[in-house]
């Protein structure tokens, strides 16, 4: 059996002089896995994500990564320990070339074939795009692949995808999905994506839905979809009483 | 020349060993080596201190290579370099610029540059600064550029200041004739007490012509950046400013945007952004690996590279 890459025990945040975001949460991720964290808007799956990463700190709890405690550990540290994250809304650079920051992320010089096959994962024609500046140039979805490629060049324990779908035309979308399949066969590592997509969750090996910050149900995907399924169908939120089992 | 003005010319100018083309070397105020080249013809000024810079017309491929430094305090260089550019012709002129103390006096270089770029000729103009030494004698470089653009001339100009340089203060001023076309990039840093200037007039007279003006700066420690921009737009034309400038420490910038439109069919647009570096640029970085230390000097880097 493989043993847990993640063990988050009891944690809370709230917004700063606001409501809890994320109570009280338990989980726990397999190594090797594709996980999808799925859920209504507002549930705490990105805020989840960010806890995770160092992003954002908690207000209580405990996250393990590999057994050993990462909760006070900074974002810079946790990312030398393996843990990599896509940003939702891609970040912008004036001055930094997308050859740059996937050479940031790879920690190192990256040959034109090396480039050329990470951006190819996207959905991005390597040509067009390794000496462009990741700034206001690029349209939401080609900075969106780009955030996505950085994560991929970093081979991470841990990558956490908030979202990838989001700004992605059709196309990109199914070369993405088949990069994510295409990473769970060939790379060592847990692929933590938060997503809505049903493409997404059907490749799932586990799924975990969170709703008002908590977990409400998880398992592996032949459990969990058709109960989504099913509750999609019936115009029906994972917070209603009843909806999960 | 001086082992400081070989150090120097490494820094501001990437003038080869045994370069056969034509070049001139300014020391501390003297000519240390000067080389005409069979289409560039280089000569001293007969009624001021410079040199006259006569490129023939059609000339092309051809690097003009005319450093100055100052390797000592108590200089005060003053040049006036005029370069004539042949119609059709098409060059680059790097004209880097190092001044260096050791002890308590000041060490200056004001290098007065007018360009007069003949009908469809083409110039890359690169500009370096920087300034060197442990003394406490301020450095100071003063660069003025008076820019004539004929029809279709298009003058590409790209000026850095690396560090060191204790004030600056630079004056441009530019005048396109139709179809002309200037680009400027300019990248500035400054720190500890330094102060920098920058000053650009465009004035566009003919129609057709474009000028995009690009300032680039970051100010760190408690020093201080002005720029201030006019393009004037008399003819149907197309005019861009930005300035883009990041605070780092106690740094301080003033941008004072200016844009006169005197033709209805002129179109000027400016940008400014003053900041310090965002949060979410360092976390995606620091997601990357890099400390915030190095997450912000490589954005800094990349931001004036």
């Amino acid at each position: 059996m493989k043993q847990d890459i993640l063990n988050i025990q009891h944690l809370c945040w709230q917004v700063p002089g606001g409501g809890e975001v994320i109570r009280d949460l338990d989980l726990s991720l397999q190594d090797g896995k594709l996980v999808v964290v799925t859920g209504p808007n507002g549930g705490g799956k990105s805020t989840l994500a960010k806890l995770i990463a160092g992003v954002e700190t908690p207000a209580s709890g405990r996250i393990f990564l590999n057994g050993a405690d990462i909760t006070d550990l900074d974002v810079t540290r946790r990312a030398r320990l393996g843990i990599g994250f896509a940003f939702q809304q891609p970040v912008r650079f004036k001055g930094l070339t997308v050859r740059d920051l996937l050479e940031l992320a790879a920690g190192g010089r990256l040959t034109e074939g090396e480039l050329c096959a990470l951006l190819g994962k996207v959905g991005l024609c390597a040509n067009e795009y390794i000496d462009r500046e990741m700034n206001a140039s690029l349209s939401g979805g080609e900075a969106k692949r780009i955030e996505i490629a950085t994560v991929l060049a970093r081979g991470a324990q841990l990558s956490i995808f908030d979202e990838p779908e989001a700004g992605i035309d059709l196309w990109s979308f199914a070369r993405l999905v088949e990069t994510f399949e295409e990473l769970r066969r060939t790379q060592r590592g847990t692929l933590l994506i938060i997503s809505h997509q049903e493409r997404i969750l059907s490749i799932a090996d586990e799924i975990i839905v969170i709703a008002d910050g908590r977990v409400r149900a998880s398992g592996p995907r032949a459990e969990i979809l058709p109960t989504l399924l099913a509750d999609e169908h019936a115009m029906r939120c994972p917070l209603e009483k009843g909806a999960r089992r | 020349m001086n082992h400081i003005t070989q150090q120097l010319l490494q820094i501001v100018s990437d003038l080869p060993d045994n370069f056969r083309g034509a070049f001139n070397i300014r020391e501390d105020g003297q000519c240390a080596g000067r080389q005409s080249s069979d289409h560039v013809r280089i000569e001293s000024k007969t009624d001021a201190p410079g040199l006259v810079i006569q490129v023939e017309p059609g000339t092309r491929g051809e690097t003009v290579y005319i450093p100055a430094c100052v390797t000592h305090g108590d200089v005060d260089d003053l040049v006036y370099n005029d370069f004539f550019i042949g119609e059709n012709a098409d060059v680059v002129v790097v004209a880097g610029c190092g001044v260096h103390t050791d002890d308590d006096s000041e060490a200056r270089h004001n290098g007065i540059h007018r360009f007069f770029l003949g009908n469809g000729s083409h110039v890359v103009y690169r500009e370096k600064h920087i300034g060197t030494g442990k003394g406490a004698g301020a450095k100071r470089i003063d660069p003025v550029t008076d820019i004539v653009l004929g029809e279709d001339a298009v003058l590409e100009m790209d000026t850095v200041q690396l560090s060191g340089v204790d004030s600056t203060t630079r004056k441009t001023t530019a005048t396109l004739s139709a179809r002309a076309r200037l680009v400027v990039r300019e990248r500035l840093l400054t720190d500890g007490d330094e102060t920098a200037r920058s000053e650009f007039e465009v004035t566009v007279t003919g129609d057709d012509a474009a000028v995009d003006l690009v300032s680039r700066s970051v100010a760190k420690g408690r020093s201080h950046q002005e720029f201030v921009s006019v393009i004037k737009g008399q003819a149907r034309c197309t005019g861009h400013s930005e300035c883009d400038a990041i605070l780092a420490d106690e740094g301080t910038v003033v941008a004072l945007p200016g844009l006169e439109a005197a033709h209805p069919d002129a179109a000027l647009i400016h940008e400014a952004a003053i900041g310090k570096i965002a949060g979410e640029q360092l976390l995606k970085l620091r997601t990357l690996g890099l400390t915030e230390e190095e997450a912000e000097a490589r954005i800094i880097d990349g931001f004036l590279k």
